[in-house]
């Protein structure tokens, strides 16, 4: 007997704003050898966007790069299904209505998936242009690994489940 | 109590990273900062050494809330440059992604940045324990907006399908016929948007601005006009640059425009509105008058209203736009290539948007200049603010800073915008 289940990966950023791009990054090595039934995707980070692309599924697992006082390429995990995202580590979002907001205003109408983790890789460089900063760069795989842990772990193909 | 000084440090609910400072002193303000402390973004030098035809995606990338605003400003100033113009269905189809994002732009800003200032949260999060339907309503509503945006750029967020000489895939009617039933559904919800912003209490704080738009022979603008003020100002896009200035202010990393000569401007909707309320649709002016509003309106208090009609008028227009469309026999022109400059200027959701580029004989970018709204509107901004604040100066000191934000937010400031290149301080003495 088969079970629907629906899994995202979405990783958030900017690509042409340096370390904003980490997200991007890690969602697209995911994407290259991403198990059945786990749907990866690249994203900019809107709010009432991502609300719309997580709102029917049952596991979400989100990847962005935040920047709070603790050192380059910190790495950051949140089960935000259970707690809201903290506000010195992901509050900083140049978007009016990002991911924090997204996430609360789900969990407000009771349309948050009940699985949602995020990952959150700190950044040093945020200006203008293409390319991680060096340890950015150095930590990504570090971020790559845990990300993959829980995909591996988490996907409906495992379990031999279906996805609609 | 007249003597204080107002400050906050981080300003919520805007896009980008800014912040706040007011001082009063015998209850006048005697300074007041619109602090831009987001990073310069350096687009302008960073589109330095670019082929002309990757400005568009670049440019892009200033804004997560408004792409197709520099995508348009971005498309329109290399085609002058280039000395070609779009045919009339691929020009119908740019007004109809604009309306897009229009739609969905405003309604991000209605609903979960500028409305519950009005009704006393904290925030959208809040606001939808009370008001859970409302906020359904808002977030389907810019869902539309998207879907038209998604449609003809691709992709809701950064399109990819907007060139220099058109688009790179045009749909067939077939392919846009399915927007409509979902675009009757958003007319309806847009008018509902509008008879509720109305019931919001608006402060009674008018005041006499100099509004600067595009204005055009037949349509509300978007793409298109030429651009014009209240108080004689009517020029080509070409003039742009022999009226209106730059200069960089301390406290800010986002250039302060200004028009040569006169007094701080304000671009965007009410700009907009009261400078071509006559263009309007039919039912948008209808919407507008029952909703208590004339063809004038000088509360920026009620932009949260006129942005309402935008998105009801942007409805309509995209509507009007799929009954007539007929798909050109291509989407794109030819593009002549050749050493040269050109400038153009949209109605972005907050305002005039200007770019001007010089490009050399292979098209590549040479020098780059691009004018958000936002950085039109800085001064007038702390105009207002400078005007307000001693009109309130009774109310408790957390909600006169509160107050302070929603005067900021009546703009809808998109400081990343401002910075491609709110913390509220009341300073006591």
């Amino acid at each position: 007997m088969t079970q629907s289940s629906k899994f995202l990966v979405i990783g958030i950023g900017n690509e042409y704003r340096h370390d904003d791009a980490a997200g991007l990054v890690v969602a697209r090595r995911i994407k290259e050898r991403a198990p059945g039934g786990c749907e990866v995707y690249e994203h900019i980070g809107e709010g009432t966007a991502l609300m719309q692309l997580w709102k029917y599924a049952d596991r979400v697992l989100v990847i962005d790069a935040v920047r709070s006082s603790s050192p380059a390429a910190t790495i950051h995990c949140v089960e935000a299904s259970r707690h809201p995202l903290p506000a010195g580590v992901f509050r900083d979002s140049t978007h009016a209505f990002g991911l924090v907001e997204a996430i609360e205003l789900s969990r407000t109408l009771k349309e948050l998936p009940s699985s949602f983790v995020v990952y959150g890789i700190e950044g040093e460089n945020f200006k203008a242009g293409i390319g991680l900063s060096p340890p950015v760069q150095n930590g990504i795989n570090k971020l790559l690994e845990k990300v993959w842990q829980q995909v591996e772990m988490h996907s409906p193909a495992r379990y031999g489940r279906t996805c609609e | 109590m007249n003597n204080k000084t107002i400050k906050v440090d981080y300003l919520a609910r805007v896009e980008g990273e800014g912040g706040l400072y007011v001082k009063l002193r015998d209850g006048k303000v005697v300074d007041v900062k619109l602090r831009i402390f987001e990073p310069p973004r350096l687009f302008e030098a960073f589109l330095r050494g670019r082929n002309f035809a990757e400005v568009p995606d670049i440019t892009a990338r200033i804004c997560g809330i408004c792409p197709i605003a520099y995508q348009m400003s971005s498309v329109h100033a290399i085609e002058n440059a280039f000395g070609i113009k779009v045919g009339d269905q691929v020009r119908a189809l740019r007004r109809l992604i604009y309306c897009g994002e229009w739609i969905e732009s405003h309604t991000l800003h209605v609903y979960m940045l500028h409305a519950p200032d009005f009704l006393g949260y904290q925030d959208a999060i809040q606001m939808a324990k009370d008001y859970a339907s409302v906020v359904q309503r808002g977030l389907q509503l810019k869902k539309a907006g998207n879907q038209i945006v998604t449609l003809l750029g691709g992709r809701e967020v950064h399109p990819i399908n907007v060139r220099v000489g058109g688009f790179y895939r045009i749909p067939s009617r077939a392919e846009l016929a399915p927007l409509t039933e979902r675009l009757k559904w958003a007319r309806d919800a847009a008018l509902e948007t509008v008879r509720w912003t109305a019931s919001l209490p608006f402060p009674n704080f008018e005041q006499d601005y100099l509004f600067v738009a595009l204005r055009h022979p037949e349509e509300y603008p978007l793409n298109e006009g030429r651009i014009v003020s209240n108080e004689g100002l009517n020029i080509a896009v070409e003039e742009y640059d022999k009226h209106f200035v730059e200069e960089h202010v301390r406290h800010s990393n986002a250039l302060h425009s200004a028009l040569v000569g006169q007094r701080a401007y304000f671009v965007g909707p009410m700009a907009r509105y009261n400078l071509n309320f006559d263009r309007l649709s039919p039912l948008a002016r209808q919407a507008a008058q029952e909703a208590g509003l004339t063809s004038v309106c000088h509360n920026p208090f009620k932009s949260i209203l006129i942005r309402s009609i935008e998105i009801l008028y942007a409805c309509d227009e995209a509507l009007r736009i799929i009954a007539g469309y007929e798909p050109p026999e291509s989407p794109m022109m030819n593009i002549p290539v050749c050493a040269s400059s050109g400038c153009g200027c949209t109605e972005a959701p907050r305002g005039i948007l200007y770019h001007r580029y010089r490009v050399d004989h292979s098209g590549t970018i040479l020098d780059a200049k691009i004018v958000p709204p936002t950085s039109q509107n800085q001064k007038i901004i702390e105009q207002d603010l400078s005007q307000f604040v001693p009109k309130f100066l009774a109310m408790p000191e957390a909600e006169l800073g509160w107050r302070c934000e929603q005067a900021v937010r009546n703009y809808d400031p998109c400081i990343s915008c401002a910075t491609h290149f709110l913390k509220l301080e009341v300073d006591h003495e």
